[in-house]
């Protein structure tokens, strides 16, 4: 109704834009990488439902307190916490231009999340060495898959870390390559955020159960 | 050893796999391998290869792949509906101990493909095109938010459609029904290839669903014209909001469930398994928490398009936009809320039975004032029956009577009596026909002129109204009969006499809607080749009231020389009557995003990695899966993504529309 009160003033509205506003480069980058995190998001609690609801059914096989080891899991949980920590030190020498400071950081970054793949398989191996395979029992399939699915993603993570420390090398800390870290961040922290939820469902309370 | 070999490079994919043995099929293949050919034969001959490629293929204008997305959509409508008329003619003949000409193998995967068909390959694809093409003129951008995206999204959806179809004739498809149900689809019951198929065409289809909505959303959020708030959004663009929210947030669950049943298949876990401690339940469960969603995802868009129409041929503004708005947003709620309705019959108990039946029926509320809306918005309206307007009125008597039986379907003991009875089969056609199928030829006759530059031919357009109108209750009036008398879904023969007529009725009603999409077809050539076309030369052949009727039609590349400022709902109404002069000089360069080959190639290897999983060829998998994962790295290191259209370009352009708004031909 505002409108009609304009024209009753008799002001003339501007109906086109004749300077065209500034458009931010990437500017709908962030949400429409946060939109697909949710999506992301989506397939972990199913897989959590899935877990929630199977991770009960052993089939007289083995349960948590014969299979998990919650020191191991303490040092790769640390290992992914830290690696949340260095990813934000790499975001404030990024913001302040520092590109030598920013490549430091992510490498360390991705040790830190190779460290905690490498315990994850490791964890595998020795699951599966003992015959806790996912064929066994349902929880163990849901276990596998939830746990699986989170370790795919840090590996799909490193891999793009990987990209971008060779593209920040190439091109430096150009827009294009800023926003790339800022996703590649919010992903590495979504994926720390799900392995909180991980080690409390799947760990914890698997072994107080 | 050389055995050993050749099943190394070609996994289970043998000889025996074609279905030779089937005549039908094997006709069917001689005449799409006879049609194709001709089909690439011509585009070679005509030289049209690299004008497909670079105008359209490779094309990251939303409008390009909105037009895209319904080609595909209509050319696998026409392989949904064979398959649909196959299964009328096996159960209108099939009685009194004749088995018809479908065995048994080939019919259940008839009425598993076609469900697939047509709701993954037919009303996806349709409802995507409308969204991708109109939603960036109604809120005046110059194109969506992430534009190769975009391109990769069709392409994706192209590729599971392109699975779909091999299945046809290089193996099988799923004999399970369109949801494949555990433990019937599990490795055990159906260890051929044809579950796989289903699950590699949703998978590959699914991505690009998903990515597609991300790109919506973004867009619909960050890239409205100024002045254009949320509430005054055409309501088209805010049903496609909601719709693409449920999209990101449903999808995602197919994706891991389907995941799930590939691994107790491939890997030999025991989620779905009915042994180990597995649950079949879950799986239902789980599908439906999408399913239900999904078919809100179908209709949404639809119920945009009708508000749309209802206010333009109206020549009134939208009657209650503001609860349209709230009513779509309650229904998108809702429908998470709903989904064990598909399963009453499960023995969740009375409570939880209850809680969702009551779920149910409160959707209908919402759904109810939006039909009050469209009747109020005609109300002393000055109605124009046009085509799409006709469609309105045949929507809402149609989706109403669905919607009852819908109702009547959600109290819980009347559905432990109809449960997986025709009568459910007639209900979800009458909504999805009468609601989703109307909706898109509604919107099809409406903003064909602002596609292509000329209104559709009436007459046929007419002609295929009422053939569909009456075929489309001929085909499924004897369904709700016949469902009352207890016959169930998805049977192939009959024993009793007395049914056989009413499956006759049904058969005519689907040759009657045959006629429909006939007329349709011929209606579409009429309007292409004819030579007395309605040019529209004004970019406003309705007198429309939202912005895509602001620019020209077809529009030019990037949309709008200037960007529109908006005042009110109903922007280009508002403009029009204010008397808004569109600026014909000072035009200023343009920037725009480049078009890419590589989605093209992203969802090329996509469906080999899915056929090389189907058939178990695993180092085709591997390399397939290394070459996907390549290709979009090395996309990554193509900084130069956008150009600038230069400022005479834009006047060649505008000044051309300038002559044509004076008057001239």
């Amino acid at each position: 109704m505002s409108s009609h009160a304009t024209t009753a003033e008799g002001e003339a509205p501007q109906f086109y834009e004749l300077v065209p506003h500034h458009h931010a480069p990437h500017g709908s980058t962030q949400i429409g990488f946060w939109i697909y995190l949710m999506s992301d998001c989506l397939i972990f609690a199913s897989l959590f439902a899935i877990y929630g609801v199977l991770g009960g059914n052993f089939a007289a096989g083995p349960s948590p307190e014969h299979l998990f080891n919650l020191q191991l899991v303490a040092v790769s949980t640390g290992a992914l916490l830290l690696s949340s920590i260095t990813y934000g030190f790499a975001m404030l020498d990024m913001d302040e231009g520092k590109k030598t400071g920013t490549l430091v950081w992510l490498v360390i970054t991705g040790i830190l999340g190779a460290v905690f793949l490498g315990l994850t398989l490791y964890e595998f191996y020795h699951m599966i060495h003992e015959g806790a395979v996912p064929q066994r029992s349902a929880f163990l399939s849901a276990f596998f898959v939830l746990v699986g699915t989170h370790a795919l993603h840090v590996t799909f993570g490193i891999l793009w870390l990987v990209t971008l420390l060779v593209q920040i090398g190439a091109k430096g800390l150009i827009p294009a390559n800023k926003i790339r870290v800022q996703c590649l961040s919010m992903f590495w922290h979504f994926l720390d955020v799900i392995w909180i939820g991980v080690f409390t469902v799947v760990y914890l309370m698997g072994m107080l159960r | 050893m050389t055995n050993e070999f050749w099943s190394f490079i070609f996994g289970r994919l043998t000889w025996d796999v074609l279905p030779l043995h089937e005549p039908i099929v094997v006709i069917t293949f001689i005449v799409v391998a006879i049609g194709g050919l001709a089909v690439l034969g011509a585009l070679t001959y005509f030289k049209l290869w690299g004008y497909l490629w670079k105008e359209w293929f490779t094309s990251v204008d939303h409008k390009k792949i909105g037009i895209m997305y319904m080609v595909l959509g209509l050319v696998m409508l026409l392989r949904g509906f064979a398959d649909a008329l196959m299964m009328r003619l096996q159960q209108a003949i099939a009685f009194n101990g004749y088995e018809g000409y479908l065995n048994a193998h080939h019919y259940d995967q008839l009425f598993s493909v076609h469900g697939v068909i047509m709701i993954f390959f037919v009303a996806m694809p349709l409802i995507t095109g409308f969204m991708n093409y109109v939603v960036p003129l109604q809120i005046g951008a110059r194109d969506v938010s992430f534009p190769f995206l975009n391109n990769f999204s069709f392409w994706m959806t192209a590729g599971g459609a392109v699975l779909v179809m091999m299945s046809l004739f290089v193996g099988e498809f799923a004999q399970t029904g369109w949801l494949a149900f555990p433990p019937l689809s599990g490795i055990e019951h159906s260890p051929a290839s044809g579950v796989d198929y289903y699950i590699w065409s949703l998978q590959v289809a699914g991505v690009g669903t998903t990515l597609s909505g991300v790109n919506l959303i973004a867009t619909i959020i960050k890239m409205r014209a100024p002045g254009m708030t949320m509430m005054k959004m055409p309501v088209f663009t805010w049903t496609s909001l909601c719709t693409n929210v449920l999209i990101v947030a449903s999808f995602p669950i197919l994706t891991a469930v389907l995941t799930l049943l590939a691994l107790d298949r491939y890997v030999g876990t025991n989620f779905f398994t009915a042994d180990f401690g597995g649950s079949p339940m879950m799986y239902i469960n789980l599908i439906w928490i999408w399913g239900h969603p999904e078919v809100y995802i179908l209709i949404l868009p639809c119920f945009g398009i009708f508000s749309e129409v209802a206010s333009t041929f109206s020549g009134k503004r939208l009657f209650g936009y503001t609860s349209m708005v709230y009513a779509t947003v309650v229904i998108t709620v809702l429908s998470y809320l709903v989904w064990l309705h598909h399963f009453f019959t499960m023995g969740s108990g009375a409570s939880v039975n209850s809680f969702f039946g009551i779920t149910t029926m409160i959707i209908s509320i919402p759904t109810g004032a939006k039909i009050f809306n469209w009747l109020f918005t005609m109300y002393k309206g000055r109605i124009r029956f046009e085509l799409p307007m006709m469609w309105l009125i045949a929507f809402m008597l149609t989706f109403t009577i669905g919607g009852m039986t819908g109702v009547l379907l959600a109290v819980p003991p009347a559905d432990f009596v109809l449960h997986n009875s025709l009568f459910l089969v007639a209900h979800f056609h009458n909504v999805i026909i009468g609601g989703v199928l109307f909706g898109i030829f509604a919107g099809i006759n409406y903003w064909w002129p602002k596609a292509f530059g000329y209104k559709l031919n009436e007459f046929w357009g007419k002609v295929s109204f009422w053939l569909w109108n009456v075929g489309f209750w001929l085909a499924f009036g004897p369904l709700y009969v016949l469902g009352l008398m207890g016959i169930t879904r998805r049977l192939r023969t009959f024993d009793d006499p007395s049914l056989q007529i009413w499956f006759i009725i049904a058969g005519i009603g689907a040759l009657v809607i045959a006629g429909g999409i006939g007329a349709m077809l011929i209606q579409f050539g009429v309007s292409i080749l004819g030579k007395n076309k309605e040019w529209d030369t004004t970019g406003d052949p309705w007198n429309g009231r939202t912005l895509e009727w602001a620019t020209s039609s077809p529009p030019p590349q990037y949309n709008f020389a200037f960007t529109p400022v908006i005042h009110d709902n109903d922007a280009w109404a508002d403009m029009k009557a204010r008397n808004a002069q569109r600026p014909t000089k000072d035009f200023m360069e343009i920037h725009m995003p480049r078009n890419t080959g590589t989605g093209v190639v992203l969802a090329g290897l996509s469906v080999v990695l899915g056929f090389a999983l189907i058939w178990y060829m695993w180092w085709l998998a591997i390399l397939s899966f290394v070459a996907l994962i390549g290709a979009a790295i090395i996309h990554t290191f193509n900084y130069d993504r956008d150009y600038y259209i230069p400022v005479e370009a834009v006047a060649d352009v505008e000044n051309e529309r300038t002559r044509l708004l004076s008057g001239a031909r």
